[in-house]
């Protein structure tokens, strides 16, 4: 099966010098979940940029098996337009591509329904919590209807309770689409919980260790169950192995 | 009810007491009028003069208020020109930053003598005073955009175009506002100063025109009536521009949101 996208020997300096990635080879599947996993500083974020086509790399491939690729982002924080309602933030996307605002409105408000943020049109993120603006960016980044969705450690800044709820919902929405998702995290457990792989990479220069494949079957007890907690004893020993190397 | 209590009545209180006093003082040294007026008697000259006061006002008020305009369209389209490329900014704000500090009653003789139209060179001296704060500020406020929503955008490829419309002039709204407050207040003292310069070349305009022609008098009183009402129209300036930025913010920046304890 030929891979969504694919990274092939993909180096990356940034202009002060510094290695951030070296060698790195990546396929990513379509409909898989994918987790990026290391330390910070390993360039994981740098790995989810690149594929983006922000920034450039300084040698190696990326290549796509189609040429139109829709790209959903959700960074680190919610990046909203303060100045915005929600749903104008939501519109933002398919606005940048001259769709009239009465043309995308159900589009809107499906992805509003979708994140659980129906009824929040009006609203501006400066009255919403730190998780319903999350919940915002992804509606954002959903409204385009992406092939991929790359995501920056989206609930790193959340309080665990509401970092649950929202791995949750994306678990949901994910097994209801089966868009392909990259995400990237430093937390071994929020890997194992959400993904079908986990890419294990190691820093100064960055580049993958290993990878583990996360088989079990997603169900709602899976957080309590002794398969996640295997998992995430092996994930745990391999970011150990990297973190040595 | 609770902004009226704080925010008005303790200044208003401390006005009466003010005046009280002055009025106290002026009538227990029984201080010549010529040298220092009551409040009374102050008052009683802007009753009485208002005839010849009222239309001076507007005069004054009319330069200020063409002067602010002009500050506002020229300096957000500088400021835009600016935005456009770091080359034209590093070209051209050293001149924006001389005009600025070159003090504007030494320039004010030259250009009422280089403009033929007193009203016309009243306008460019105000206008000299007041732009630069909208320049600098929206300036900043255009190169301040949020990083990742600029990331976002070139994702969603957008063009220069809608790169500025939808994201860096909202992003400067509330840095221009603040830059238009300070340049309200500045157009005033700017038309103010051009009519004195004016006024002591014998051309009259205005309420800075009426304190020249005051004092050649020696009628205090009414001097002091045309300072209050520049005071005044300062002041109501400076509430205008206010309760405008407050209504453009008041959804979303922290400026104009009220915090919760």
């Amino acid at each position: 099966m030929t891979p969504l996208v694919a990274l092939g020997g993909v180096d990356k300096v940034y202009s002060n010098g510094v290695q951030a990635l070296k060698g790195l080879d990546l396929s990513i599947q379509e409909g898989e979940f994918l987790s990026l996993l290391g330390p910070s500083g390993c360039g994981k974020s740098t790995v989810l940029r690149l594929i983006a086509g922000l920034g450039d790399k300084s040698a190696g491939s990326i290549e796509w098996s189609s040429l139109q690729h829709e790209i959903g982002f959700v960074f680190q924080d919610p990046t909203l337009m303060p100045w915005a309602t929600v749903f104008d933030n939501i519109y933002l996307p398919l606005r940048v591509r001259g769709i009239k605002k009465s043309e995308a409105k159900p589009r809107i408000e499906r992805a509003m329904e979708q994140v659980g943020l129906a009824g929040f049109g009006n609203a501006y993120p400066r009255e919403l919590s730190g998780g319903m603006r999350m919940r915002v960016s992804i509606a954002r980044a959903l409204v385009a209807e992406p092939k991929i969705l790359l995501m920056d450690e989206p609930f790193a800044a959340l309080d665990e309770i509401t970092r649950f709820k929202l791995n949750d919902d994306l678990l949901a929405l994910w097994s209801s689409q089966r868009w392909t998702v990259v995400f990237v995290t430093h937390s071994v457990f929020e890997s194992v919980y959400l993904s079908t792989r986990v890419v294990v990479m190691s820093a100064r220069p960055g580049r993958i260790s290993s990878e583990v494949r996360v088989e079990t079957a997603k169900h709602a007890g899976f957080r309590a169950s002794a398969a996640y907690a295997e998992q995430c004893r092996t994930v745990s020993a391999r970011l150990g192995e990297a973190m040595q190397a | 009810m609770k902004f009226f209590l704080i925010r008005v009545v303790p200044p208003t209180v401390i006005l009466l007491v003010g005046l009280l006093a002055w009025e106290i003082f002026v009538r227990v040294n029984k201080t010549p009028i010529y040298i220092l007026p009551g409040p009374l008697a102050i008052f009683e000259a802007l009753v009485t003069d208002w005839k010849t006061l009222y239309p001076s006002l507007l005069v004054t008020l009319a330069i200020t208020a063409a002067a602010l305009a002009a500050a506002t369209v020229l300096g957000v389209a500088i400021a835009v020109l600016f935005a456009q490329s770091k080359w034209v900014e590093m070209s051209f704000f050293p001149y924006a930053v001389i005009l600025q500090v070159t003090p504007v009653v030494a320039i004010a003789p030259l250009i009422i003598i280089w403009v033929k139209d007193t009203a016309a060179a009243l306008l460019i001296c105000a206008w000299i005073v007041a732009f630069f704060p909208i320049v600098s500020n929206t300036t900043l406020g255009l190169n301040s955009t949020d990083h990742n929503l600029l990331n976002l955008l070139q994702l969603y490829g957008a063009n220069r175009h809608q790169v500025f419309w939808y994201l860096r002039l909202p992003s400067a709204l509330p840095f221009f506002l603040g830059g238009l407050r300070i340049s309200g207040g500045l157009a005033l003292i700017g038309a103010v100063v051009a009519e004195f310069v004016a006024g002591s070349g014998g051309i009259q305009s205005g309420l800075a025109y009426r304190i020249l022609e005051a004092g050649y008098q020696l009628k205090i009183p009414r001097m002091f009536a045309a300072l209050f009402m520049i005071t005044g129209t300062g002041i109501l300036i400076f509430i205008l521009l206010t309760l405008i930025s407050h209504l453009a913010l008041r959804r979303w920046h922290e400026s104009a949101v009220k915090r919760e304890g």
